[in-house]
């Protein structure tokens, strides 16, 4: 590894409206080396990446780019210069083809006409070389997620880029996706490419990087070697405290069985066509039941049929003892059920709403548009929800869109909370979020359900599953396949174990 | 080096996701052949091939800016100023030439500069300012019809001006009209050029696979390195081209400038756009649907004409019945394809 290096950043400060989101941090980037970016959401990574990728223009602070200062006004202005970059959202548009995809703003032409059938061979050529196999004059929206952010990976590749950044590349990937992305990145590395890789994943981070950078509220933490920063000395350093938050919630989870009542929640043959196959589902009073399964097993269907989100064409269901077929949110929410949905973007919070506003949008419409809230009891319970969620910037009238993700969700949270509801469905509430804000979620799950409340748990992440849940249904292939009571030596094994074994055959 | 290949299948088939992309242009081909057969069935001498031909003579100045209209709409935008733009068009030519006395083609340069840097001005506003197309261009739709009728509140004769008697001189004759035959004038091959560069440059340009691009998602756009400013100001410059070239052919087609012409010219434009099967959220859609859009309004035209009794505003009332049809069509589609694809 040659020791000039490709990118410095010294001293960069970046403010939004009055909130310092980056203060004086210094990144450095080596040719052929694989650096991870680290931090809590609110750390400052993904504004750092916007400004060396020209999205955000720094307050302060130089830019070195092989040596030389460099100022990029726009993304395209930084790709020009050899800076790619991979985000988390799949930035591609879903209209156009996948050769298309791959090559726009750079087609092969003849004269100035493009060469369409020159693209769909280089990029038959581009997709074979990452190991991925499609039908390139295929629209890309034919594809799934998975799929198309392989795609903008293979068209960052394929920019030739000295620097690229992959931003939460594989929070919507498989394992085998998963594999098949790092090893394009080893042999990308190989070849002298400079990475920067963020993650939350800490296995894929250990597995790939050399190197990683740390921030804590804007701030540099420190660089380190990989091999020189044990897992939990790292985790210490994201939190700024030692980690024991994450092992106190072991204790809480399973403690307690309420028996005997009637389900809140009782689903029969509860099905839909083409979404999910009929099922039967209870939950009881004050239980946490988690939903584990692999990514399209049909988890956010199962329970989006409760939340009355899609509705059911087979089946019915008792709510609180009585037979309901909700037919959309709104009845469901006027009867006590809070449905948190996996894209909080777009199905959840209103960008640019303030935190506060956010927060009551579903009490207001509980109590019907005409009976305002009064200011000050809004603004005292906007108050308590802030602290006791520990929600950062602590500023009620922030505008929701310029908050880090897991600071959004507990908005969202607070938001349900707030109406006091008898069934919380959460769906991936911990997706794309660091390890603090997820400890503080998955304990307020645990403490919601010692207070009485319900609480359906999607997640991809089996630990947290069993951490959680008093009992545990598996999906598979869209269709619910068991209902595991959680006992004490409840492990992950025996969910994969669940969903391997209980499936058609071997796959 | 990576082991292991991944293989996926489109979630459609490609040969059943080509049907639904060509569902609204198909409905909109077999509505043509509906009110055209209808008409032959129902009216003597409609089956004269010159009806056909009318078609693409009194309609050519709307073809022209639909096209313009069909590059907005792929884009996400919309243009409300193409109708002003014309009307201030043709009685600039007027004007220029029999009050001015200036050359009738250095007239034609000027109209057609001015459309071109109107489009790039509002189309600069809209971009860097993040102005609402809507509201952006509402200000030219104002703004150059009051300035038509300050120029002149009464019609304008261009009969004099020689050049003017190009746009329908007969380009091309077939037998005589009588016995079957048919002409076209040039303007309706202008008409057609338009057309053709505008598909070639939808298409088969990086310019026309970015308006594409922007319509699907700017913000991707943005983030893929495309140049998103230059596209969505280029959209409005090709749209205020057309709006002008659309009014030098109404100059010639009535050699007369009639401040009052085109009112509403927009908004035909955007439902030929709508019916010939472009959505109008953007990013999909075909400049050979606004072809069939146009021929869609001038067939109702033709059989309103030819019926005889009824007020021409009855061609506005099925326009507005089947812009309702094709706009839940659209969605009807668009909401099966969100289902297929979870």
């Amino acid at each position: 590894m040659s020791d000039d290096p490709i990118v410095q950043m010294t001293g960069i400060r970046k403010d939004f409206t009055g909130v310092r989101a980056l203060d004086g941090v210094d990144f450095t980037l080596r040719p052929g080396e694989i650096h991870a970016v680290m931090g809590e959401n609110g750390a400052g990574k993904s504004t750092l990446i916007k400004v060396l990728t020209g999205v955000h223009h720094p307050d302060a602070g130089e830019i070195l780019l092989d040596g030389r200062p460099v100022r990029f006004h726009s993304p395209g202005a930084a790709q020009a210069a050899g800076i790619s970059t991979v985000y988390q959202e799949v930035n591609l548009t879903d209209n156009l083809s996948v050769a298309e995809n791959l090559f726009a703003g750079r087609e092969p032409r003849l004269g100035p006409f493009i060469n369409f059938r020159a693209m769909r061979r280089k990029a038959k050529a581009l997709l074979d070389d990452i190991g991925i196999d499609l039908n390139v004059a295929a629209p890309l929206s034919s594809y799934s997620i998975a799929m198309q952010q392989l795609v903008a990976i293979a068209r960052a590749v394929d920019i030739e880029a000295k620097v690229l950044i992959l931003d939460e590349p594989t929070s919507s990937l498989d394992r085998d996706e998963v594999a098949v992305l790092l090893g394009v990145m080893r042999r990308l590395a190989e070849n002298g490419t400079a990475m920067v890789f963020i993650s939350h994943f800490l296995d894929q981070v250990y597995e790939i990087c050399d190197r990683m950078t740390v921030l804590r509220n804007g701030q540099l933490v420190g660089e380190w070697a990989t091999a020189d920063l044990p897992e939990n000395a790292l985790i210490g350093h994201m939190l700024g405290r030692e980690a024991a938050t994450l092992e106190q919630i072991e204790r809480t989870a399973a403690a307690h069985h309420v028996e005997d009542e009637a389900p809140l929640v009782q689903a029969t043959g509860l099905g839909r066509k083409g979404s999910i196959a009929p099922y039967d589902l209870e939950v009881r009073r004050g239980e946490v039941v988690g939903l584990a399964g692999l990514l399209g097993s049909g988890r956010t269907e199962t329970v989006r049929l409760i939340a009355g989100a899609d509705r059911a064409d087979s089946g019915s269901l008792v709510f609180d003892g009585e037979a309901t077929g909700f037919h959309n949110p709104r009845t469901a929410s006027a009867r006590g059920i809070a449905y948190c949905p996996e894209n909080r973007k777009t199905e959840g919070l209103v960008g640019d709403l303030t935190v506060a506003e956010n927060m009551i949008l579903a009490m207001q419409a509980s109590r019907g548009w005409a009976r305002s809230i009064p200011v000050a009891r809004r603004d005292k319970l906007v108050a308590e929800f802030i602290e006791k969620l520990d929600i950062r910037p602590a500023n009620p009238d922030m505008p929701v869109k310029n908050l880090s993700g897991g600071n959004q969700q507990k908005v969202l949270l607070a938001r349900w909370m707030l109406i006091e509801p008898k069934l919380l469905i959460l769906d991936e509430p911990t997706r794309g979020i660091d390890v603090g804000a997820k400890a503080d979620i998955q304990k307020l799950v645990a403490e919601l359900s010692a207070d009485g409340m319900s609480v359906l748990f999607v997640s991809a992440e089996l630990d947290e599953v069993t951490r959680l849940s008093d009992r545990i249904a598996v999906l598979r292939d869209r269709e619910l396949i068991a209902v595991l009571e959680a006992e004490a030596d409840m492990t992950t094994e025996k969910i994969v174990d669940t969903i391997v074994a209980g499936g058609h055959g071997n796959e | 080096m990576s082991t292991q290949t991944l293989t996926e299948r489109p979630a459609r088939s490609t040969l059943f996701d080509g049907v639904t992309r060509y569902i609204p242009i198909g409905a909109t081909v077999a509505l043509l052949l509906v009110l055209y057969l209808g008409g032959i069935a129902s009216f003597p001498k409609f089956d004269s091939p010159q009806v056909v031909a009318k078609l693409f003579i009194d309609n050519a100045p709307l073809l022209i800016i639909a096209v313009g209209m069909t590059f907005v709409i792929l884009s996400g935008g919309i243009d409300l100023s193409v109708g002003s733009v014309m009307a201030f068009s043709t009685m600039c030519c007027a004007w220029l030439t029999v009050d001015a006395g200036l050359s009738a083609p250095l007239v034609v340069g000027l109209v057609l500069a001015f459309g071109t840097l109107w489009g790039l001005g509002i189309g600069a506003v809209i971009h860097y300012f993040n102005v609402q197309p809507f509201i952006a261009t509402l200000v030219g739709l104002f703004l150059f019809r009051g300035l038509t009728l300050q120029i002149s509140d009464t019609d304008v004769s261009m009969r004099d001006i020689q050049f003017f008697h190009w746009g329908m001189e007969h380009l091309v004759e077939v037998g005589k009209i009588r016995t079957g035959g048919f002409w076209l004038p040039n303007l309706s091959f202008v008409a057609f050029a338009v057309v053709i560069v505008a598909f070639v440059v939808l298409h088969y340009t990086r310019f026309g696979r970015g308006v594409y691009a922007v319509g699907g998602s700017e913000q991707s756009a943005l983030l893929m390195g495309l140049p998103v400013a230059r596209t969505k100001i280029g959209v409005y410059a090709v749209s205020g081209f057309c709006a002008a070239l659309a009014g030098v052919m109404a100059a010639m087609g009535t050699k007369s400038a009639n401040p009052l012409a085109n009112v509403g010219a927009e908004l035909d434009a955007i439902a030929a756009v709508v019916i010939g099967g472009t959505l109008l959220t953007g990013g999909a859609g075909f400049v050979l649907g606004t072809v069939a859009g146009v021929m869609v309004w001038g067939l109702l035209n033709t059989l309103i004409a030819f019926q005889g009794d009824l007020s021409s505003w009855w061609a506005r009332i099925a326009m507005g019945v089947l812009l309702l049809a094709f706009i839940l069509l659209q969605r009807v589609l668009a909401r099966s394809g969100e289902k297929r694809r979870t």
